[in-house]
């Protein structure tokens, strides 16, 4: 057996208690496509930066051609022959390729020559790239073809790429992959991390799998399917974290009129990293809390903006508020119809962080929780509005007066949550409530919207937390690439099919249920 | 030994609340330094900067006059600032709300009647919104810094004004000299206080601060101000467009402006010249920062900037003291409030 070109040890990291990766094994050989799978969250990121010497390894070692590698930083990393691409692009818009490929190299050399070289290589590798181009002119896949090219030119044996297609065009996808064999068969190492199952399965020799830090399985992806692989990703749902809350969901018999109707909803990308997205449809009733699952970065950002008049539909009728048009309004309109929403980023976003508690609730409860009166705004009615919150959700806090930015983030939480429930919403959109909160502030969160689901309102939750959307929903679909799966029973989807539909897998089976109940 | 900036976790109010009369001391300090190295006595060059101005009737109607404009301009671009809108254009609102108002005047020098000034007056205030409508369009549509627009169009303005009043609207009996006809009495502000310049447009300039701190603080439309000033995301979700804002803030001060431009024309000048403004516009955005934005400061701030002026004045006339160095008196007092500010919200500390 080859000695390998890396080899990871018992590698481990923690952050302060949260303990990221624990006791990493891991081994590539030369020329080997080797991908690292995991949800949001397992360990990856954290795993290649002690690999590329951005973090250090707590314990454990790292074995680089078969030899212990001394403490890493980026450039010994790059030294040793390990190049990297990042998942986010580091470039000067307002420079050329070449100045920019100059700038990430140790030893760059005039620049004639530097631009010579880049020519070459990306005709060898095929990733046509002119160096005298402006990086402001090129698209998303070009940009990342000169982070390639930057990597390629240091003559890596081993080559890490982070997330690198979340970005891409299906055919920019084909040539990187075509690249990428082509520099394996000539010996380069590659360790490609995703959770596009598809991809993995399409490129990769074997597969190590991580879930919450550890290695959960290592496997051949070429004799698993997407289904498996998904089921590695995920695990098991935790059961008894959410069969509480089954009970609950089960009293609130969801059949009421639909309060909340998506119908085609059609939203163009406007500019590179947004996402569009494609005739997305659903129905929300009185009562139901329906959920949105999805890896980030697949069009939340956009759907929860299209729904709440952050930006207006392409047609009046995509998007109705008990049955009435307002995919043209804004976002004071629809709060006026009764949707409110609570988006996912709390400072800055969901409340003015400079401000008080009581401005605070001035700025979306000034009209539904009549803080307001012919255009003036009612102090004392906003002291009492936020008063009322910080008792109702047990916030802890200096009192109405205390500005936002002073509150913890679960508490803020909790108060955004509640400022938006004391409205008296018909429609409620959540996203990502619960993340980075702590557990206590969760649970209250968790318990407020099926109170007010309970209480006759459409609640359409946009979560990553599967447990969460388990726990609360009785409704899901699935969000990749700015479109929506079929909208199904919550209980009729086994995690491993969430999995498949999340990793981009679209099924047919099944498309009856989906009908029925929109039916 | 290297230093480095932090930002301070909790300024005390204490402190900050001393900042004012600190700097302003501390301007009087560095004042007198530069005058003795300039070789002028100390004392009494120091006196006729900032004393001599205020022992007289005449004086202080004087620093109100000049003080006036400042105070309405400065807490109109306030309210811009607050919100994010770069609006330096003032000076050319201002001239835009002459020449509109100053137009009107010229256009009807028989008419009689109580209307007849605030027509004049209404013109030269929808002038100078005219004139800030247009970084408002470019802005909201096109994505041009208003920065630039409002600045580039003040030279517009004041050439404008250069070319009527040297060409058609130049007086016929004015021996060739560049300047309107007078305005009919009925367009013009008569002083409310005789032997004073004082007219009822200067009460008005100082009304308007409070009114903007009061729609700023107590109204919606000055909550949705400064929420999109301070978290334009935040703002947009609570459903306040940036466009409205940008709109309303961009009107708000170029209104001010043309108001100020009109008063100035009917008022102290009484017809219209090439030079109706010795730099109120830009000098306004002097005020609102000395005032630190807010609209009621802005009027103590107007009052020391305006002083700063008029001394700088009598100290050439009196003690022969240099236009420069005046200048240079002018730049001290919005430096130490600022560089205090600064040091109120930071701190300084040697790192090792």
């Amino acid at each position: 057996m080859t000695t390998p070109r890396l080899e990871l040890r018992r590698l481990t990291r923690r952050f302060g208690s949260f303990t990221a990766n624990d006791a990493i094994d891991l081994s590539i050989a030369p020329g080997e496509i080797h991908a690292l799978l995991g949800e949001n969250g397992a360990g990856k990121s954290t795993l290649v930066k002690m690999v590329y010497g951005v973090l250090r390894p707590d314990d454990g070692e790292i074995l680089w051609e078969g030899a212990v590698a001394p403490p890493l930083d980026p450039s010994a990393a790059r030294a040793l022959g390990i190049g990297m691409v990042f998942q986010h692009f580091s470039l000067f818009e307002a420079m050329s390729v070449a100045e920019n490929v100059a700038l990430g190299l140790d030893h760059p050399g005039p620049m004639p020559a530097l631009a010579e070289r880049i020519r070459a290589v990306s005709t060898t590798y095929g990733l046509p790239l002119d160096p005298r181009r402006e990086v402001h002119t090129l698209s998303v896949g070009e940009r990342q073809r000169i982070e390639i090219v930057r990597c390629l030119l240091a003559e890596p044996r081993l080559l890490v790429m982070d997330e690198p297609t979340s970005v891409l065009t299906p055919s920019e996808v084909g040539t990187l992959f075509e690249t990428l064999r082509r520099l394996a068969d000539e010996g380069c190492s590659i360790l490609y991390i995703s959770h596009k199952l598809q991809e993995i399965l399409a490129l990769c020799e074997t597969a190590t799998v991580l879930r919450a830090g550890r290695v959960v399985a290592r496997c051949d992806p070429r004799r698993e399917d997407a289904a498996g692989l998904a089921r590695l990703m995920m695990g098991e749902p935790r059961s008894g974290a959410t069969e509480p809350h089954k009970a609950a969901r089960a009293v609130a018999a969801p059949r009421g009129t639909p309060r909340l109707t998506l119908d085609g909803l059609d939203l163009p990308s406007r500019a590179p990293g947004e996402v569009a997205l494609r005739s997305v449809s659903l129905k929300v009733r009185a009562g139901e809390i329906l959920g949105i699952a999805g890896i980030a970065g697949n069009g939340q950002t956009e759907l929860f903006a299209a729904v709440t008049g952050g930006r207006q539909a392409t047609g009046a009728s995509d998007v109705l508020i008990d049955e009435r048009s307002c995919g043209h309004l804004g976002a004071s309109a629809r709060r006026a119809l009764g949707l409110c929403s609570v988006p996912e980023e709390r400072n800055g976003h969901a409340a003015v962080p400079n401000f008080s508690l009581a401005d605070n609730a001035m700025l979306t409860a000034h009209r539904r929780g009549g803080l307001m009166r012919r255009g003036l705004l009612r102090r004392g009615a906003a002291t009492d509005f936020a008063n009322r919150a910080i008792a109702d959700y047990n916030v802890r806090c200096g009192g109405p007066g205390a500005l936002a930015a002073t509150l913890s983030g679960g508490n803020l939480q909790k108060f955004i949550v509640g400022r938006e429930i004391m409205q008296a919403p018909g429609v409620l959109v959540v996203a990502q409530p619960t993340w980075g909160v702590d557990v206590g502030a969760a649970s209250v969160i968790h318990q407020a919207l099926i109170a007010l689901a309970g209480a006759g309102t459409a609640v359409l939750l946009i979560s990553q937390d599967l447990d969460e959307l388990l726990a609360l929903c009785h409704l899901l679909a699935v969000l990749h690439a700015g479109m929506l799966s079929p909208v199904r029973p919550a209980d009729a989807l086994g995690v491993g099919e969430i999995g498949l539909l999340m990793g981009g897998v679209s099924n047919e089976a099944d498309p009856g249920a989906a009908e029925a109940h929109a039916a | 030994m290297p230093l480095r900036v932090e930002p301070r976790l909790v300024a005390s109010p204490a402190i900050a609340a001393m900042v004012p009369p600190l700097a302003v001391l501390a301007t009087v300090v560095a004042s007198g330094v530069l005058f003795a190295l300039l070789g002028y006595p100390v004392g009494r060059t120091l006196y006729a900067f900032f004393a001599q101005p205020l022992t007289s009737v005449n004086g202080w109607s004087e620093l109100a006059l000049k003080a006036a404009p400042l105070a309405m301009m400065g807490a109109a671009l306030a309210a811009g600032f607050q919100a994010n809108v770069w609006n330096i254009g003032a000076e050319g609102q201002l001239t835009l709300g002459a020449i509109a108002g100053g137009g009107v005047a010229l256009a009807m020098p028989d008419a009689h009647g109580f209307w007849v000034l605030p027509v004049v007056c209404l013109a030269g205030l929808l002038g100078g919104m005219a004139w800030a409508a247009i970084p408002a369009i470019l802005r909201t549509r096109l994505g041009v810094n208003e920065i630039l627009t409002s600045l580039m169009l003040t030279y517009v303005a004041t050439l404008a004004l250069s070319a009527l009043v040297f060409g058609p609207w130049k007086d016929p009996e004015g021996y060739s000299l560049p300047q309107s006809p007078l305005f009919s009495d009925a367009a013009t502000l008569r002083p409310l206080i005789a032997r004073t310049r004082l007219t009822a447009g200067t009460l008005l300039e100082f009304a308007a601060p409070v009114a903007i701190w009061f729609a700023l603080r107590y109204a919606l439309i000055g909550f949705k101000i400064r929420s999109s000033g301070a978290a334009p995301e935040a703002a947009a979700y609570a459903g306040f467009t940036r466009a409205s804002v940008v709109w309303t803030v961009l009107l708000l001060s170029g209104g001010a402006a043309g108001l100020a431009g009109v008063l100035e024309v009917t008022g102290p000048i009484g017809q219209l010249i090439p030079q109706i403004t010795p730099g109120y516009g830009f000098t306004a955005i002097i005020v609102a920062f000395l005032g630190r934005l807010h609209p009621l400061w802005i009027i103590p701030a107007s009052l020391l900037v305006a002083l700063s002026y008029i001394g700088g004045d009598t100290a050439q006339v009196s003690s022969g003291l240099p236009k420069g160095a005046a200048g240079v008196v002018q730049g001290l007092l919005l430096f130490f409030p600022l560089a205090a500010d600064f040091l109120v919200r930071n701190r300084i500390r040697r790192v090792a």
